[in-house]
């Protein structure tokens, strides 16, 4: 298990879109050039982006990779919390979960509760 | 000539990419303070604006991880993001490289810093931008402190790397404004997204208005990792701007937690001489 190699992939993507270009047309060959187990290069072709975090990576890392792959906020932070349920706590690195799996953080969903009250005037 | 402004500003991601899901009120307000800290900013009429940001591995990673690192190009390309997630287009920002290196030999006289001629701008300092010099025309030097990839910079040297921003912009001719960017208390890019310790933000900036020096330097990583997560590590771009002001006492213009954007939204400033 490399979670260096994961990351020094993710970061190269996040950054460069020559790497994006690559990644989406050949992306064995791309991956091949970093150390990587096969649970960890079957995350990242997937995305699995739950068993990435569990893995470890960086959140900031992960947000970026997420994002390239247009996934929605709220879906992002299910997405992660699946992750755990599914395998584990995080592995390793500070971007730990310190909160219960069935625990509602904040009211980081619209402050509407439901769609048919996000209208103009509700707060 | 002596620093022209000197202030902290929030730098989440959600500011621009999510300002749809939040409260219309708060967020409106919130923007109102970036619209009046553009306005003082352009008061001090800056021929430079040195940006300290945490960057998130948009430029360096842990394979050459700097703990100070100062831009030095005549322009600089973001988002590194997707433009529609951050809600922020691809941009050529202005830099100034015959001035970022004069400013680079004049903060090594104090701090050992890296410098690099190229650099690109994630959201630490492409939203906080959008919103100060939205034309993207005024020089920019961007500064990078090591919040993300642990050992981190110890906070006394960020405090020290202040000070030598500080004795550089005062040496040189140009005027020169510094703005720190960052989240005070949050977890962010986790489960944990919204998550804000408002208790230790409003003591965190009580510090930094009061610019006392031993309080501000008065944490480490376990207990702010404890207490305001590992955004909290982020406090040394603030802590820098802290000592830059060099005993100017601050004001908080506006500090209220918007959990979609993930932290404490925060605008603050120092009054300088």
């Amino acid at each position: 298990m490399s979670l260096y190699a994961v990351q020094k992939f993710l970061y190269e993507l996040n950054r460069s879109e020559a790497v994006q270009v690559t990644y989406r047309s050949a992306p064995d060959a791309l991956l091949d050039e970093f150390d990587l187990t096969s649970e960890e290069r079957d995350a990242l072709t997937e995305p699995d982006i739950g068993k990435l975090f569990h893995l470890g990576v960086n959140g900031q890392i992960l947000m970026h990779f997420a994002a390239f792959h247009q996934i929605e906020w709220q879906d992002y932070l299910q997405r992660m919390r699946d992750g755990i349920a599914k395998h584990g706590p995080v592995r390793e690195g500070v971007y730990a979960m310190t909160t219960a799996l069935d625990e509602e953080v904040a009211p980081v969903h619209s402050t509407s509760p439901s769609p048919a009250s996000d209208t103009p005037g509700e707060n | 000539m002596p620093l022209v402004y000197a202030g902290v500003c929030s730098h989440a991601p959600g500011i621009t990419g999510r300002s749809d899901q939040a409260d219309p009120q708060v967020r409106d307000r919130f923007y109102d303070a970036f619209d009046a800290m553009r306005a003082d900013l352009e008061a001090a009429k800056p021929d430079a604006v040195v940006v300290i940001a945490a960057e998130h591995f948009a430029n360096f990673f842990m394979n050459n991880m700097p703990s100070f690192a100062i831009g030095m190009a005549d322009s600089y390309e973001g988002p590194i993001e997707d433009p529609g997630w951050l809600g922020i287009e691809k941009q050529s920002v202005l830099g100034n490289r015959d001035l970022s290196q004069r400013f680079i030999t004049e903060v090594m006289k104090g701090s050992d810093v890296s410098y690099a001629e190229e650099w690109k701008f994630d959201h630490g300092i492409m939203v906080p931008l959008h919103f100060l010099t939205p034309r993207y025309d005024t020089a920019i030097i961007p500064v990078n402190i090591n919040c993300q990839g642990p050992p981190l910079t110890p906070l006394a040297r960020a405090w020290a790397f202040g000070e030598s921003i500080r004795a550089a912009a005062d040496a040189l001719p140009e005027r020169i404004a510094v703005i720190g960017t960052g989240g005070i208390s949050h977890w962010p890019a986790t489960p944990d997204s919204g998550k804000i310790n408002v208790e230790w933000d409003l003591d965190f900036m009580d510090r930094w208005c009061r610019n006392d020096r031993d309080a501000l330097l008065d944490y480490d990583d376990l207990s702010v990792y404890a207490d305001a997560g590992q955004g909290g590590f982020e406090i040394r771009t603030f802590i820098a701007v802290s000592a830059a002001a060099a005993g100017a006492t601050g004001t908080v213009h506006f500090l209220e937690p918007i959990p979609i954007f993930a932290v404490s939204c925060t605008v603050a400033s120092y009054a300088l001489d």
